[in-house]
């Protein structure tokens, strides 16, 4: 699989190092190039310095050829725009954003957008070990 | 009418002011505290200190009874998120984005906000023309219909001087306006020719804006034969 991720925080830069490590071919981008520092010293993939809700950045990064898209910056409003130019511009077959606001993330996924807000995630299931 | 603003700096504020003036309620919501006090002792107690793009904020805004929602931050993303969940989520009937990146225009009506305005390249282009940089000034452009209303200051190193306006790239030459000094306003003919001085007003396909820049600078105007 041929991924791009947006974003290289401890999500973004984890994500990549372990698909890499299973062989796809990981193209990361950070308009901070100090995050990239994150990625691991064997990281086979290719790291740029860029802003991905940018439509110029993303055709650099090759966005038309990539099978999925993941965008985990830590601001929603970038996460949901490059998720629907990869989406809707440039028809991306699988893509993947991050929105912290559980509200927003109802919002986009009616748009269909596949969103995952882990303020939800984590307070759902940090409420199921307390069930325990 | 209620309208509601979404960033408050120069653009939200002066917008937010001359609303209030024509008697409509209005609301800007901004992020920046500091902002916000300015806000208030600027246009009374008719700001909102919070994310725009935020649903709760929106909610507290009263955004259900908007009649128009309008962002205009420094944001692109900020901006089409916040018109986004105005218009998808709040059905609020008229929504009006700022565009920062002119290249996010086209993106920004593949995703439901058709209504935009790139702020930034309208100074520009005042700007080209008060310097002299530029003859066309863009007075208007009527995103719906696909055209635009352009004015053309002829100068005398033009390669269009002395040549009828059916060399230009046009489409509706026989709709044309043309200002020339000591003469009533006259409706052109594809065959009036264009002399130093003139101004002239005139619709144009938005597609052919750019071979009509082209016509005018280019000694000969490629295409041709």
């Amino acid at each position: 699989m041929n991924v791009i991720i947006m974003g290289c925080g401890r999500v973004g830069a984890e994500l990549a190092h372990l698909l890499d490590a299973e062989g796809h071919k990981v193209t990361i981008l950070d308009a901070d190039t100090k995050n990239l520092e994150r990625l691991p010293s064997d990281f086979g993939g290719i790291a740029l310095a860029g802003d991905a809700a940018d439509e110029d950045v993303l055709k650099k990064a090759g966005i038309a050829e990539a099978d999925a898209f993941v965008a985990v910056t830590r601001d929603d409003d970038r996460n949901a725009m490059a998720a629907q130019i990869a989406k809707q511009i440039f028809d991306v077959p699988k893509v993947v954003c991050r929105i912290y606001d559980p509200l927003r993330e109802e919002f986009y996924k009616s748009l269909g957008l596949e969103a995952i807000s882990p303020t939800s995630l984590f307070a759902r299931l940090i409420k199921e070990k307390l069930g325990d | 009418m209620y309208i509601i603003i979404v960033g408050g700096d120069e653009v939200g504020s002066r917008l937010g002011k001359e609303l209030l003036a024509n008697g409509h309620e209005v609301l800007v919501i901004e992020r920046n505290a500091e902002r916000c006090d300015h806000l208030a002792d600027e246009l009374g107690s008719v700001s909102l200190c919070g994310d725009g793009c935020e649903m709760a904020v929106l909610t507290k805004a009263g955004i259900a009874r908007a009649g128009m929602f309008i962002a205009v931050t420094h944001e692109d993303d900020d901006n089409l998120a916040a018109c986004q969940i105005a218009k998808q989520k709040f059905n609020v009937p008229r929504v009006i984005a700022k565009i920062n990146s002119p290249k996010n225009e086209h993106i920004f009506a593949k995703l439901g906000i058709e209504h935009t305005v790139d702020v930034v390249g309208l100074v520009l282009e005042h700007i080209k023309e008060q310097a002299g940089i530029s003859p066309l000034i863009r007075l208007l452009s009527l995103k719906d219909e696909g055209v635009e209303i352009v004015l053309l200051r002829v100068t005398r190193d033009l390669p269009i001087v002395g040549k009828p306006i059916k060399e230009l790239p046009l489409d509706y030459a026989a709709s044309s306006l043309l200002l020339r000094q000591e003469q009533m306003p006259m409706v052109c003919t594809p065959d009036t020719v264009l002399e130093t001085g003139d101004q002239f007003v005139f619709l144009i396909p938005s597609k052919n804006i750019e071979l009509l820049r082209a016509s005018l600078v280019g000694a000969s105007p490629g295409g041709e034969q």
